[in-house]
């Protein structure tokens, strides 16, 4: 019995060029970059007071269905992002669900549907949370437990927690679309939502769904998430009144970091046989896919693995998993942050997998656009992926200027043949996540 | 093929756990046997005048006796901490460590770890020193300019779920597929069985697999307590985990991990490993209802539990040739809370009808807290003891029985049984819902 395949059925990717891929996909191939001054707060005690917010006209309670728009109340920046993320794809795959069509029956068995969704560490709302610390300081101003204990965490609202639990992003998804199957939440950091992807497919392959509603999204507009990408050496020196649409120069000789996008995606991803019997349209199909762990000198990985090898592991069993060899892939999409050390390790493990083709196979770069994305990255990429495959065209690349042996330097858009797309990336804490994505026959 | 290896039987061929009673498998299990309880006044931070000021932590820990080398996890948090200690024990004795054959790439990593434990000191007075009290908001430039000067950068990037993954890839050297999921108080339990399916799926031979979590820290404390959902019992602490019983009012926390190794059969006995169990199902499910109830109806917890019987080939309605029911002996998630312990009755009965009375199944969150993210793998390991022992834990502090929970929970006492088959339940808030089904291993 050969397994089941899985396709790929409704895009939801959520960026900083709007709700939907359909401004994200522009912006890409017309080669404009939303990165620009944050808003949300103020950034400029950072080394980076630039990146990539949502849209300021973005609100969920626009996007959710009327009865849910008391939940919205507790929900952080990156569950609003996973469920205007889902919401986004289950239209754009033409489900019915609870939340797209509360009055008709479900397209498919709630309980057939499941939910894979990465997150990243989410911090809490520092304005909500100081205002009540701010209540319990003793006579010299410091905070003061024994006032909290008793009174000053009453002013915290009883569902505080569940804001920042990172599971609540599929609970709101799973409850909005009523998804009773397996549901679960990769915090892997960066690679956690090509982890989710790759889960979903497990999930579908093994009959324990019919399709999934799969990604990640995340935000650290947050000073505290921020701080921790600082901490972390990842961002680039952009104060604000640089050009930060300039700043991002992945793979790029003079690399010198990244900034932050906010966003993420949800995908709806199907079993081929169902998806085909309800005359799905089908984006693209998810081959394969593979994870690795990586040797890391100071354990955690803040020093990534420079040889590159474990991730080259991860691309080598999604091409197995995919039955391909490594000619077979016509494009990659690479993490591509421009942080120096983790471009670096990609291009290492690029060069293993792929050999002397290395120089010709395109590198199609977003984070110059979006910024890095943290856990909602793979979503993204995958989202884009299914797209240029069904358009046969590459999008721009911006700002790289020299990328010695590698073809990602700045370039318009153009079309291309395109049979299958590798997403691969690394993660602070070693694991590492690729799939590959077929073009639908 | 991909047939034969869906058909793959799984093993588990270590066990270890670091727990508020104590740090090695025998006598934490000998503890649970006598129906002690780890609870104690709270020492992790200065709980006196919080609604909850009694936890059950973990005492006299440190991962000096189990590392090779401290320095390397020098940075360690809690979570990564109990986790190695837990790692360690398992890992030994499956007995990979001296396996020479080993393939490190096809040993995997599946944790349920939870988010480490923020700086809270630093964090409160760099929150503190920002906040514009006038405009009721934090100033984001004298926010960053304390805490760039409070904030330790190794202290923040622990703080990250994935990071006891990062310890223990680095401990055992593995470099397969690694994986953390975070499904609050089901989190271990669905480690441990997507583990098992990529061991099925032949993606790996070998996963370290399990959880740990501590939250009992102020903010931890503060979320649950606004929740309304840890016990709030005065007097005796060790009283105050509940389980099943008419006066149960909360959870109490705990802090910990468990892991296992866990093998492909095939794999295992190559090597000449002596399997303790064998790994029969697994099953997932999402309520889907609402964010902070259970579905009246156990809709969910029962959906995961005949998923995990099917995976298994058990009929819960059935009875065994010698006149058993199905199964005998359920580790409930059991949390002591109103709602938890009535719905999971409900879904118990849902799904085994008639042979629900006469499985046991007890609690031993009321010995030792819930430990949220870590709970299920320790539970999920009182199965695997349970069944190499022909012993059940008790559920302690059951003295009035509520008029709705009518099954056989182990009240207070140990005792002795013939166990081959257990089930073992956990549900997290926000609805996820999973279940393990562990079978005594017969060749």
């Amino acid at each position: 019995m050969s397994r089941r395949r899985v396709v790929i059925t409704g895009l939801g990717p959520v960026t900083a060029h709007g709700v939907g891929i359909d401004p994200l996909w522009s912006a890409l191939c017309e080669g404009r970059s939303a990165l620009a001054p944050i808003r949300s707060f103020d950034a400029s005690g950072f080394t980076a007071a630039c990146g990539g917010e949502l849209p300021a006209d973005f609100d969920v309670k626009d996007l959710v269905p009327k009865s849910y728009r008391k939940a919205t109340k507790v929900m952080a920046r990156d569950i609003e992002i996973a469920v205007g993320g889902a919401l986004t794809a289950v239209r754009d795959a033409g489900l019915a669900t609870r939340g797209t069509d509360p009055d008709n029956p479900p397209t498919i068995r709630p309980d057939r549907v499941g939910c894979h969704i990465g997150a990243g560490l989410i911090a809490a709302e520092l304005d909500e949370l100081t205002s009540a610390l701010a209540t319990s300081r003793d006579a010299a101003g410091k905070f003061d437990p024994g006032h909290w204990g008793q009174q000053g965490m009453q002013e915290l609202t009883p569902l505080w927690l569940l804001k920042y639990l990172p599971n609540m992003l599929a609970c709101h998804v799973t409850i909005i679309h009523d998804c009773q199957g397996p549901s679960n939440t990769i915090t892997c950091n960066e690679a956690s939502s090509g982890l989710s992807l790759a889960e979903s497919q497990r999930v579908i392959e093994r009959g324990a769904a019919d399709a999934c509603l799969s990604g990640g999204a995340d935000s650290k507009m947050n000073p505290m998430a921020y701080l921790r990408q600082e901490l972390a050496g990842r961002l680039a020196n952009c104060a604000k009144d640089a050009d930060a649409t300039k700043a991002v120069r992945p793979f790029d000789a003079a690399a010198a970091g990244t900034l932050i996008g906010e966003g993420g995606g949800i995908l709806v991803v199907e079993a081929e046989e169902t998806a085909k019997a309800r005359g799905a349209r089908i984006h693209a199909v998810l081959s394969g896919t593979g994870a690795s762990q990586s040797w890391c000198e100071d354990t955690v990985g803040l020093v990534p693995d420079a040889s590159g090898e474990s991730l080259a592991d991860a691309i080598h069993a999604a091409l197995r998993d995919a039955g391909l060899a490594p000619s077979d892939i016509d494009a990659v999409i690479p993490f591509g942050s421009g942080v120096a050390a983790l471009d670096a390790l990609e291009k290492n493990a690029l060069a293993r997998v792929f050999g002397a083709e290395f120089a010709t196979k395109p590198l199609v770069t977003l984070a110059p656009s979006i910024g890095t994305t943290c856990a909602g990255f793979g979503a993204i990429a995958v989202a884009v992926a299914c797209r240029a495959l069904s358009e046969q065209r590459l999008p721009a690349r911006l700002n790289t200027a020299k990328a010695d042996g590698l073809d990602a330097t700045a370039a318009p858009s153009a079309p291309r043949s395109l049979r299958h797309i590798l997403i691969a990336t690394p993660s602070l804490g070693g694991q590492n996540s690729a799939a590959v994505v077929s073009r639908a026959s | 093929m991909s047939t034969t290896k869906n058909n793959r039987r799984v093993v588990v061929t270590g066990i270890g756990w670091v727990t508020p009673l104590g740090h090695d498998v025998d006598s934490v299990w000998k503890r649970l046997l006598n129906s002690e309880s780890g609870m104690g006044p709270t020492t992790r931070f200065d709980a006196r005048t919080f609604p909850t000021s009694f936890s059950a932590e973990v005492r006299n820990y440190s991962i000096a006796n189990f590392v090779k080398d401290t320095s390397v996890h020098a940075s360690a948090g809690l979570n990564s901490q109990f986790a190695l200690g837990a790692a360690c024990q398992a890992w030994r004795q499956s007995g990979l460590d001296g396996f020479a054959g080993l393939n490190r790439r096809r040993v995997g990593l599946y944790l349920g770890a939870g988010e480490g434990v923020i700086d809270f000191d630093n964090y409160a007075a760099s929150n503190i020193a920002g906040w514009n009290a006038e405009e009721r908001k934090i100033d984001g430039v004298r926010w960053a300019e304390h805490a760039h000067r409070a904030m330790d950068r190794m202290r923040e990037v622990e703080q990250e779920p994935n990071m006891p993954l990062a310890h223990l890839a680095r401990e055992f050297g593995i470099r397969g597929p690694a994986l953390n999921c975070l499904t609050a108080c089901a989190a271990s339990t669905q480690a441990i069985g997507e583990a098992f399916s990529l061991i099925q799926r032949g993606d790996t031979d070998v996963m370290l697999s399990g959880g740990t979590h501590t939250m009992i820290h102020l903010l931890g404390v503060t979320g649950f307590n606004r929740l309304t959902a840890l016990s709030t019992s005065k007097g005796d602490p060790t009283k105050a985990s509940r389980p099943f019983d008419a006066t149960r009012d909360g959870f109490v926390m705990g802090e910990g991990s468990g892991m296992i190794v866990m093998e492909a059969l095939d794999h295992a006995l190559a090597r000449g490993a002596t399997p303790l169990a064998e790994v029969a199902g697994y099953g997932s499910s999402a309520d889907a209802f609402r964010i902070t109830d259970i579905h009246p109806e156990g809709r969910g917890g029962a959906a995961s539990m005949a998923m995990a019987l099917a995976q298994a080939g058990i009929d819960p309605h059935a009875r065994r040739a010698d006149g058993r029911a199905a199964i005998d002996y359920i580790s409930a998630h059991g949390t002591g809370t109103k709602e938890n312990d009535s719905i999971e009755t409900r879904g118990v009965k849902r799904v085994f009808g008639t042979n629900a009375k006469d499985i046991p199944m007890s609690s031993i969150k009321s010995m030792m807290g819930h430990l949220i993210a870590a709970a299920g793998a320790v539970e999920f390991m009182t199965c695997v003891l349970a069944i190499r022992d022909g012993m059940l834990p008790p559920t302690i502090n059951y003295g009035t029985p509520d008029p709705d929970l009518d099954l056989d929970y182990v009240p207070n006492k140990a005792r002795s049984a013939k166990v081959d088959i257990c089930l073992s339940n956990s549900f997290g808030f926000g609805g996820q819902n999973d279940t393990l089904v562990v079978k005594r291993f017969t060749a």
